[in-house]
């Protein structure tokens, strides 16, 4: 099946390993991703904090992009804060009137409309739920035997889209499992990791959240910790250092993109997967299923 | 808590009619104090109000203190209290119209929405977010190069890795979006 796809900004740069394996396992599972042409920043929690209508156009604009290309296809975003913000916009294009013809006006100057066709999705959510255990588990073929990893899915997959459970959603376990990892108990699978408070003069709140996320994944013997989102990954894995230095603690545990982890039991290559850019080193953890 | 407390809460600030709409919901009228938002909040600790706590502050007439605190800007968006609350009060938009009420107003927290403006600055320029630039717009924004040189070795173990981008991706449709936002900041009159 084909979908639309947006990758979102992060993953041009800081963490493009999420992009990379996503089209990478997306592919080997036969899932085909056109990806937005010309696609624009989802503005993020930082434009809703500041203008509500200009973010809800500047997703609308991805929208009839997408639109246009695929008519009445789902748009797959792969970030939690992306998903979320398009999400909203989506639904709330559909149940306001008002603000549509504002956002349907706005739209125009630029030579473009959106009929509201399209649905918005997780890539996981896919995963889990239109392809299945049984498609999935066809093909691992080098199951993570033995792996402990922690289940690190953060707020706005589920929260406040209900697409999973929204206080202890299960899609990551599920498809973790599939792949053959020991998922550990990870009771703050869905807790906060501070997400854009970690730029800013908050940060050291955004900094004690982490802390108590990595102190709990420690605590539960994981030996990594699995993300879907890469502000989530970027604040649980490149911050270790900051943590450390404020609380005196000693973190180093590795942090992969769920893809990474589903594609390394598939059977597909480190380079492929964007491995060996992570700022704690999984090499020697991902050693015994490496091809 | 009656209605006339409501009327009370909004004598200290000057309402769009907007504004007014959104402090009336039903729901913030029918809120209990029952204290889950606040107890649901992992950034309440750091907050001058907690969620609970704005909400009867918005009542009681409150509005400049609420709209002068640093709770709104604490907010990191995670909807525990919005999936949470009994009465149904969608407290993370709310955070978000209290935002935009106190920058409208120049009543935020000195500060408090620099890094916001300097990401939407850089999308609405580039139509991409780009951290490089985005970061030094932020630091020297706010006359803090000291904090630009302290980000340089995360900055340096970034780039090693090949995750650190210098200069922005722009996109094609740049004049579209502007077209688009220009027209909605100018209340669809473009």
């Amino acid at each position: 099946m084909a979908y639309s796809y947006y990758p979102g900004c992060t993953q041009e740069v800081s963490t493009k390993a999420y992009d990379l394996s996503t089209r990478t396992v997306a592919s080997a599972l036969g899932l085909e991703l056109v990806e937005i042409e010309d696609w624009n920043c989802c503005g993020s929690s930082p434009s809703y904090s500041l203008r509500e209508v200009e973010t809800y156009a500047l997703n609308a604009r991805n929208l009839a992009l997408a639109e246009k290309q695929l008519p009445g296809g789902e748009v797959l975003t792969i970030c939690n804060g992306c998903f979320g913000i398009m999400d909203k916009t989506n639904r709330r294009l559909a149940e306001d009137p008002e603000l549509r013809t504002e956002v349907e006006e706005a739209l125009a100057t630029a030579g473009l409309e959106y009929r509201g066709t399209l649905t918005v999705r997780h890539l996981l959510d896919v995963l889990v739920k239109d392809l299945g255990r049984e498609a999935i588990e066809q093909k691992v073929t080098r199951p993570l035997e033995g792996l402990k990893v922690a289940p690190y899915l953060g707020c706005a997959f589920s929260r406040p889209s209900g697409i999973d459970d929204m206080e202890f959603p299960t899609a990551l376990d599920d498809l973790l499992s599939w792949a053959g990892a020991e998922v550990v108990e990870y009771p703050l699978k869905a807790a906060c990791c501070g997400g854009v408070l970690m730029m800013g003069d908050n940060q050291q709140v955004a900094l004690k959240l982490v802390r108590s996320l990595l102190a709990e994944a420690v605590r539960r013997g994981a030996s990594c910790l699995a993300t879907a989102c890469p502000l989530c990954h970027l604040n649980v894995e490149a911050y270790q250092g900051q943590v450390n230095r404020l609380f005196g603690t000693r973190f180093s545990i590795p942090v992969l993109f769920f893809t990474q982890l589903l594609g390394v039991s598939m059977g597909l290559g480190k380079k492929e997967l964007g491995l060996g850019e992570e700022l704690v080193p999984a090499k020697t953890l991902l050693a015994p299923f490496m091809a | 808590m009656s209605a006339n407390s409501v009327e009370a809460a909004l004598r200290d600030v000057e309402l769009s009619p907007e504004e007014e709409t959104i402090l009336h919901r039903k729901e913030l009228l029918e809120c209990i104090q029952c204290g889950t938002c606040s107890a649901s909040c992992p950034t309440a600790f750091a907050m001058e109000y907690t969620p609970r706590q704005i909400i009867a502050a918005i009542r009681a007439g409150r509005l400049e203190k609420v709209l002068r605190s640093n709770t709104p800007w604490l907010c990191a968006s995670c909807y525990y209290c919005t999936v949470r609350c009994p009465a149904g009060i969608q407290f993370t938009d709310l955070m978000y119209h209290l935002k935009r009420m106190a920058v409208k107003r120049g009543l935020h927290p000195s500060g408090s929405p620099a890094f916001y403006q300097a990401m939407v600055s850089t999308v609405d320029r580039h139509g991409r977010s780009a951290e490089t630039e985005l970061m030094i717009r932020y630091y020297l924004g706010r006359l803090n190069p000291i904090g630009l040189i302290k980000l340089a070795p995360f900055g340096i173990k970034m780039m090693l890795r090949g995750r650190f981008p210098l200069l922005p991706h722009r996109i094609k449709g740049r004049k579209d979006l502007e077209r688009m936002l220009d027209h909605i900041a100018k209340g669809g009159e473009a």
